[in-house]
């Protein structure tokens, strides 16, 4: 069998060294052992493509036993979770915009009235349907919902009503995506993912290609500060990123006619924070990793829970308590609230600060780990 | 007397249990080139790395420029110009972005007037735009040297920087220290090679992490003790002789150099009684000579086993 161009023991020479490697290197051992896990439980727990429990503000302008009836039907469906009473119409607009209600119910003066005497009184209900797979089951169970929460309360002389049109005439407005294309939802998030990789991706390797090269003693033995170096390596990427951002946006306007309805400041603004959060963790990264390899594990290690729990493939509500709580950590997740709200719901400053502040957070924290872990000395 | 340029007491490094500096004493004044010399792994490169703030010490005090190099290793970079082992400037820069690099991060007024000096006087005016990493070794090290000595440091510490490089290149190399020291730079170098060490003011010698001697080269050749003769004959006669001699007592070392031997021992008397049997051959030519610092180091190596 050891003929010239085959022979075991050159090949088990091989095996045996790469095992040896492959031992030697715990990052490696540890992440093929932890993306299975982890992509089991995201996939297993996690993820949940028909969400239920969606918050929904109420606004009832009536008392009757049927709007009563209603609101406790909606509750009881498990699709719904009334988490906000609301004052005003107003108050409705703010809390869809901000994304903090998934839904808005709007109950008219006089509406157990006007349905006892047969007017088909209007039931508004406003969605949040930018990412229509979030809404979709929810919206589709709502007459059923009426129906039976109705039922037992339309009973003898009044049964007539159940006949016909139904009692109540129900309107659903799907809110900033009305006829609910899924590009709309999916091209504004993709910007925040393929920022999320490339950033993360391109700083991760700064400090280990220093290392690698050798460059690093020199860069250390001369006067400059960790802080110096730090944002010195990032600042061009701000540029790269800009860049990115131009290209995704003309295709997401001219090819997917993703419309913009807000103010393109509101979403520089959330941009430039979210850029540079990214930025700072392939910085920290590469404080942490010992060559460009380890960089580049670590970026995805970011990488796939950022893309799964944050709203980009899955619905964020959808996902369990303890998922939800990973995810509003992440910097996507605040950014796609922020990019789906200026381009498709119009938000100005103020409703964006709410996703603004935790990616200044997590930035904060970030880069003060990153300095912490930047050595100064080669020991 | 002015205050010496590096004084360090007791200097202590270690990695794991093993110590690599341990317990290095040194002094070097203003003006003074310094050689460093001893066996790889001697301390030598930790020891300078030390000085200039790249490795906290785990051991022992001193200053370097006055400064404390402990806790001012900032004042101290700043007046130091540290030149690698390994060529450390961006390989995808050319010569003169690397020096504006360097410039820019020491905060130099006239930029662009001292790279365009330093790039004339090195030679390296036509080669600017070009890449760092297409130079040959001895380009390399010369652009090295700009780069460490653009913001005029008062001390230059020099990591085995004539490695590789050859002969001619070397001697410039060193033409070019010595006028640096004249201008007032002290200089602390480190080097495997004898000729280097001869051109040094004074030299330390390190093993296993200690020093062994410090001094002028004639100081240190003859603070080691040693007695040497040296006897030549025929080739084939020298080989064997070389073998007999080996071993005998009295015998540290025996070193062919073509067709000479270079017989040394720590004791003269020793050293006599065991070539005297030799000593009558016709064919060989024995004379008594000085030891080499070659000679002087090894036998330095040799008493220092850890």
């Amino acid at each position: 069998m050891s003929g010239p161009y085959f022979a075991w023991h050159r090949l088990v020479a091989v095996v045996v060294k790469e095992f040896i490697q492959m031992r030697r290197d715990r990052l490696t051992f540890a992440m093929m052992v932890g993306i299975p896990i982890i992509q089991l439980m995201l996939f297993g727990y996690a993820i949940n493509a028909d969400p239920r429990h969606l918050p929904i503000a109420v606004l009832s302008q009536d008392n009757s036993s049927f709007s009563r009836a209603i609101v406790a039907g909606m509750q009881t469906s498990t699709y719904f979770r009334v988490t906000v009473i609301a004052r005003d119409a107003a108050e409705l607009d703010r809390l869809l915009a901000r994304g903090e209600v998934q839904f808005a119910v709007e109950i008219p003066v006089g509406f157990g009235r006007s349905l006892l005497r047969g007017d088909h009184p209007a039931l508004l209900v406003m969605a949040d349907a930018t990412d229509p797979a979030a809404t979709g089951n929810a919206v589709g169970a709502l007459d059923r919902i009426l129906e039976s929460s109705l039922a037992p309360l339309l009973e003898g002389p009044l049964a007539t009503l159940q006949r016909g049109p139904g009692p109540v005439d129900l309107r659903v407005q799907r809110r900033y995506n009305p006829e609910g294309i899924t590009q709309y939802n999916i091209v504004p998030g993709l910007m925040g993912t393929i920022l999320t990789m490339t950033m993360i991706i391109m700083t991760a390797l700064a400090m280990t290609r220093e290392r690698e090269r050798g460059t690093m003693e020199n860069l250390l033995a001369m006067p400059v500060r960790p802080a110096e170096v730090m944002f010195g390596k990032l600042a061009p990427f701000i540029l790269v990123g800009g860049i990115q951002v131009m290209v995704i946006l003309t295709a997401a306007t001219l090819v997917f006619n993703v419309p913009m309805v807000g103010q393109p400041i509101v979403l520089a603004v959330g941009l430039l924070v979210f850029l540079i959060a990214n930025l700072a963790v392939g910085f920290l990264f590469s404080t942490v990793a010992r060559n460009q390899l380890q960089a580049m594990q670590m970026s995805f290690f970011f990488f796939l829970p950022s893309i799964l729990m944050s709203g980009f493939m899955f619905p964020f509500r959808g996902m369990p308590d303890w998922a939800q709580v990973i995810g509003e950590a992440l910097p996507l997740t605040h950014f796609l609230r922020v990019v789906r709200g200026v381009m498709l719901k119009g938000n100005a400053m103020a409703d964006t600060w709410v996703d603004i502040w935790p990616m200044l957070v997590f930035l904060a924290a970030v880069s003060v780990l990153a300095l912490a872990r930047y050595r100064q000395t080669l020991d | 007397m002015t205050a010496p340029v590096i004084s360090v007491r007791g200097l202590t490094k270690r990695y794991g249990d093993k110590a690599v500096v341990d317990g290095f004493d040194l002094d070097v004044e203003r003006g003074q080139i310094h050689g460093f010399l001893g066996p790889n792994g001697s301390g030598k490169t930790t020891t300078i790395r030390m000085l200039c703030g790249l490795l906290v010490p785990d051991g022992g005090s001193g200053t370097c420029l006055g400064h404390d190099i402990l806790t001012q290793s900032w004042e101290i970079k700043q007046r130091v110009g540290y030149m690698t082992q390994r060529f450390s400037l961006y390989e995808d820069l050319t010569i003169r972005e690397n020096l504006d690099f360097v410039a820019r991060l020491y905060g130099l007024a006239q930029r662009r007037a001292m790279v365009t000096e330093a790039l004339d006087r090195l030679g390296l005016a036509a080669r600017s735009g070009q890449l760092a990493g297409t130079l040959s070794g001895g380009w390399k090290q010369r652009l090295a040297l700009a780069a460490c000595v653009l913001h005029k440091p008062d001390l230059l510490l020099l990591d085995e920087p004539t490695a590789g490089v050859d002969p001619k290149a070397r001697r410039e190399f060193w033409d070019e220290i010595h006028l640096l020291a004249e201008g007032g730079m002290t200089v602390l170098v480190s080097t495997h090679y004898m000729d280097e060490a001869e051109r040094c003011h004074r030299i330390a010698y390190l093993a296993y992490g200690k020093l062994l001697a410090v001094g002028s080269v004639a100081e240190v050749v003859r603070g080691s003790g040693l007695s040497t003769w040296h006897v030549s004959g025929p080739e084939r006669r020298i080989g064997a002789l070389a073998r007999d001699l080996a071993g005998r007592p009295g015998v540290e070392m025996v070193a062919p150099f073509g067709a000479t031997l270079h017989v040394s021992g720590p004791d003269a008397t020793a050293l006599e009684a065991a070539i005297a049997p030799f000593r009558a051959e016709a064919t060989l030519r024995w004379s008594v000579s000085e030891p080499s610092l070659e000679d002087a180091f090894i036998h330095l190596m040799a008493g220092a086993q850890p």
